[in-house]
């Protein structure tokens, strides 16, 4: 099968799981067999530094101006076109984004302002763009993103042009235009993929525009596949989707059967360890609230705080109103070797998650053989077994589940020995495998729809 | 002739309530959860099986007879929440076709780390058969049948005509558990379990799926009969929970009960005998070599469901490691307090086998993961030793 598959990241661009579940997905798609395009929107660097181990880029195409067309070795069958645009969906864009990024010269045409309208000029006629006209009518904030998605759309359609596919995949709601655009310009199925929510992401705060973006995805696509029960869940109540048309598959784990090094680092004290990006989908509070009880009853422990986001510095300001400053560590960002280092020095992991998708993270934990405590409220907790799970607004029961692992080995012990082996069952050929299947569901309504 | 041995086994452990690292009160045990399961048992098991032996016994004019072995817990229980379960098993002990097994009173895993709290534990269990039904028991069954020819041999020295085991088949190879036998070199009776015929009513009686679906009482008194001349006796234990709880009253299990003494006894030469009554009609005729420990649990039919990861041998040692302490407090409800966490229940609740099947271990655990159920007993321990220092 051929998909045309849109993304906004890929290791190492990445900012969260999304990236990490592409590169899982397109490889093990890659493994069997199937032929995936890659569509990115973003300028590939040479700066590779992730734990993802990523050979260069071989033949550059240049179908279009300012596209970069790659492949990387290790998949056979997945080709990488990416296009310049300043996508960053989960955090907020910084001002005058739109600026750095220039459009010119490309076969894109802005005939139309609207990417959603039914074409009817076919492969060969016009195509969506944005003109800057667009772009200054947006708003500083989602503005500039919901302008990005259209204008991607208009780049992914361009560049769809040259490809023979048979259906288009998107993920998350910054590739549901474009996945609507190519979908109804190609006259193509369409399977939307839904990582996560505008409510995952904001509670019931949520903005208006993305979440109309994101209605209006899984209501054109074809097949709609969530991450999880819990999005699934969420869909249905939020988004009135029919029960019919989503269907669940779950995300992995490459572990390669590596087992991880021992740490070789001597030291009296424990590290508890948040890893993710500190915004409020992540309940980096809950997870200081946790601390300082902990703190209380056990001495000889430091919480580790890697990532970076929005509330990073309201985190560190809430530390220290707590009086536990000294004993937790801010590390921003984590990349490549600093993210298995991290990982190795913990003697446990928690992602005290206030709305999550999924979570690929606590997998990575495990397979770095940490114990892992996660919130009840994530997709993750549907599929493990032999972790500790608390409600995230629970800190009570999150500090005494975190004092448990700390204190007594035994507990450590046989969580590792099972949460390994329970890790090592999750495949990403599982998960490419339950999107084939929902490929050819959507390709089977494709038909009987429009005969 | 062949004579069939019925005993069930009533158990209710003392569950913890949820206690955290952060609590420091005293008060360990749940209340409410332990009075409601208690009502909720009497109410679909105990007290519609007792009324239904009881009727048994009446209608065969006594040829009807039976064991029961009731942990000390559970019958403090029934005196707490339901006293009427107490009176109605006093009912049966009345008629003299009904005798009371030995046991460990806390229904413990103290035979696997202290001799001394297993004789004491014994000692108290009968006690309470004394005080409640006036007879001393002179069979022994430990935990979970769980046993060893060491098992036999404490038994023995503690006066008992013969101890309860498995009729494991790696230990019995091509023999029946239908006769009698003796550990190597000891003069104690061993009465062994027929599994295959128990769980055919424990365990397969409701099951639609099995080919032996619907169970009538002539189809289970023909497997009996097979018996003759290949053995003496069925021995048939089981939970007596079976009746009512885990196999449901709409089953039919209760009719079964009821009929299958008249269906048995339809052969003249079939009856019914409690264990003692086993052993004093049947000589041992050969031995039964057990020298590692087994049990009925699972397919396994070893101690893996109490002692199968390092939380729950962790949390054993942890428990018998303040033995001595708590008892040279000379506090008497401490002491309580610490015999009633020796109760099996609780590290059967940290077994990490199956855990994520999801199965019969699910179905009994009051906790969502073993892990939670381990962290709350050390939580509780913690305290315990708390009071010791």
């Amino acid at each position: 099968m051929n998909i045309f598959m849109l993304g906004w990241e890929f290791p190492p661009f990445i900012s969260g799981g999304l990236g990490t579940a592409c590169y899982g997905l397109t490889r093990a798609l890659s493994d069997l067999g199937h032929r995936v395009i890659f569509v990115l929107p973003q300028t590939v660097s040479t700066e590779f530094t992730t734990h993802v181990t990523l050979r260069t880029p071989a033949a550059v195409k240049g179908f279009i101006p300012g596209v970069t067309s790659y492949r990387l070795d290790e998949f056979d069958n997945v080709e990488f076109r990416s296009v310049p645009s300043t996508l960053k969906p989960y955090g907020p864009a910084g001002p005058g984004g739109m600026e750095t990024v220039h459009h010119t010269g490309s076969t894109v045409t802005s005939e139309t302002t609207d990417p959603h309208a039914p074409t009817t000029a076919g492969v060969s006629g016009s195509v969506i763009s944005t003109g800057s006209k667009n772009l200054n009518a947006v708003a500083h904030y989602d503005g500039d993103m919901v302008g990005e998605t259209e204008r991607y759309a208009a780049v992914a359609v361009a560049l769809a042009r040259n490809e023979n596919f048979d259906v288009v995949h998107a993920h998350d709601w910054m590739t549901y235009p474009a996945g609507i655009a190519v979908a109804q310009v190609y006259r193509k199925p369409l399977v939307v993929h839904v990582h996560s929510t505008e409510f995952d992401r904001s509670g019931e705060h949520v903005n208006q525009r993305i979440y109309d973006i994101e209605r209006r995805g899984v209501h054109m696509a074809d097949r709609v596949i969530a991450v999880s029960h819990f999005t699934r869940n969420l869909l249905l109540g939020r988004y009135g989707i029919s029960p019919d048309r989503v269907e669940v598959v779950h995300n992995a784990i490459d572990t390669n059967g590596k087992l991880p090094l021992p740490s070789t680092i001597r030291r009296d004290e424990k590290i508890v360890l948040f890893l993710g990006r500190i915004t409020m989908q992540k309940g980096p509070e809950y997870f200081l609230q946790a601390a300082k009880l902990v703190l209380q009853h056990e001495k000889n422990v430091r919480f580790v705080m890697a990532g970076s986001g929005d509330m990073a510095r309201g985190m560190i300001e809430l530390a220290a109103e707590l009086g536990i400053g000294q004993k937790v560590v801010f590390t921003g960002f984590l990349r490549g070797d600093d993210v298995d280092r991290v990982y190795k020095m913990a003697d446990l992991y928690v992602m005290p998650s206030v709305s999550e998708p999924f979570g690929i993270a606590p997998l990575e934990a495990l397979s770095h053989d940490v114990p892992v405590i996660i919130s009840k409220q994530s997709g993750v907790s549907e599929i493990l077994t032999h972790v500790l799970k608390v409600d995230f607004w629970d800190t009570h029961e999150m500090a005494n589940k975190i004092i448990a692992v700390l204190r007594h080995p035994p507990l450590q012990a046989t969580l590792r020995e099972h949460g390994s082996f329970e890790v090592n069952r999750l495949t990403w050929k599982d998960a490419a495998g339950g999107c084939v299947q929902a490929y050819g569901m959507a390709m089977g309504q494709y038909g009987r729809k429009r005969p | 002739m062949a004579s069939v041995c019925f005993y069930f086994q009533v158990h209710q452990p003392y569950r913890l309530r949820r206690y955290s690292v952060f609590d420091t009160d005293h008060n360990y045990f749940d209340d409410t959860k332990n009075g409601e399961i208690c009502r909720k048992v009497a109410t679909k098991c105990y007290l519609p099986a007792n009324q239904c032996i009881l009727d048994m016994i009446r209608v065969h004019e006594g040829r009807f007879r039976c064991a029961y072995s009731i942990t000390g817990v559970a019958l403090d229980q029934f005196a707490t929440y339901h006293p009427e379960v107490l009176d109605s098993f006093k009912r049966l002990a009345d008629t003299g076709c009904v005798e009371f097994l030995a046991e460990t009173y806390y229904h413990s895993l103290s035979f696997l780390y202290s001799r001394e709290e297993f004789n004491a534990q014994i000692e108290l269990h009968q006690k309470k058969m004394m005080e409640l039904f006036g007879k001393k028991s002179t069979v022994f069954r430990n935990t979970e049948l769980i046993y060893n020819n060491d098992v036999a041999r404490a038994a023995h020295e503690l006066g008992y005509k013969a101890v309860i085991a498995e009729g494991a088949d790696h230990l019995l190879g091509h023999r029946s558990p239908n006769f009698v036998y003796h550990p190597p070199g000891q003069q104690i009776s061993v009465l062994l379990k027929n599994y295959r015929l128990s769980d055919d009513i424990a365990f397969r009686f409701g099951n639609r799926g099995w080919a032996e679906w619907p169970l009538s009482t002539e189809k289970f008194a023909g497997w009996v009969n097979q018996v003759n001349g290949c053995g003496y006796t069925v021995n048939l234990f089981m939970d007596y929970e079976t009746f009512g709880e885990h196999q449901w009253t709409d089953t039919g299990i209760f009719e079964f009960l009821y009929h299958l003494p008249g269906a048995v006894m339809s052969l003249p030469e079939n009856d019914f005998k409690m264990p003692s009554e086993v052993v004093a009609a049947y000589p041992p005729i050969g031995e039964f070599d057990a020298p590692h420990l087994i049990s009925w649990a699972d397919t396994e039919r070893d101690l893996s469901a109490w002692l199968g990861n390092a939380m729950q041998s962790n949390a054993l040692q942890e428990l018998f490691n303040l033995e001595q302490a708590v008892k040279a407090k000379k506090d008497p409800e401490l002491l309580h307090d610490w015999r009633r966490l020796t109760t099996s229940d609780h590290f059967y609740y940290m077994c990490t086998k199956y855990f994520a099947d999801g199965d019969v271990h699910k179905y009994f655990n009051p906790y969502e993961s073993p892990y939670d159920s381990y962290i709350n007993f050390m939580n509780v321990l913690d305290n315990v030793a708390a009071r010791i220092r």
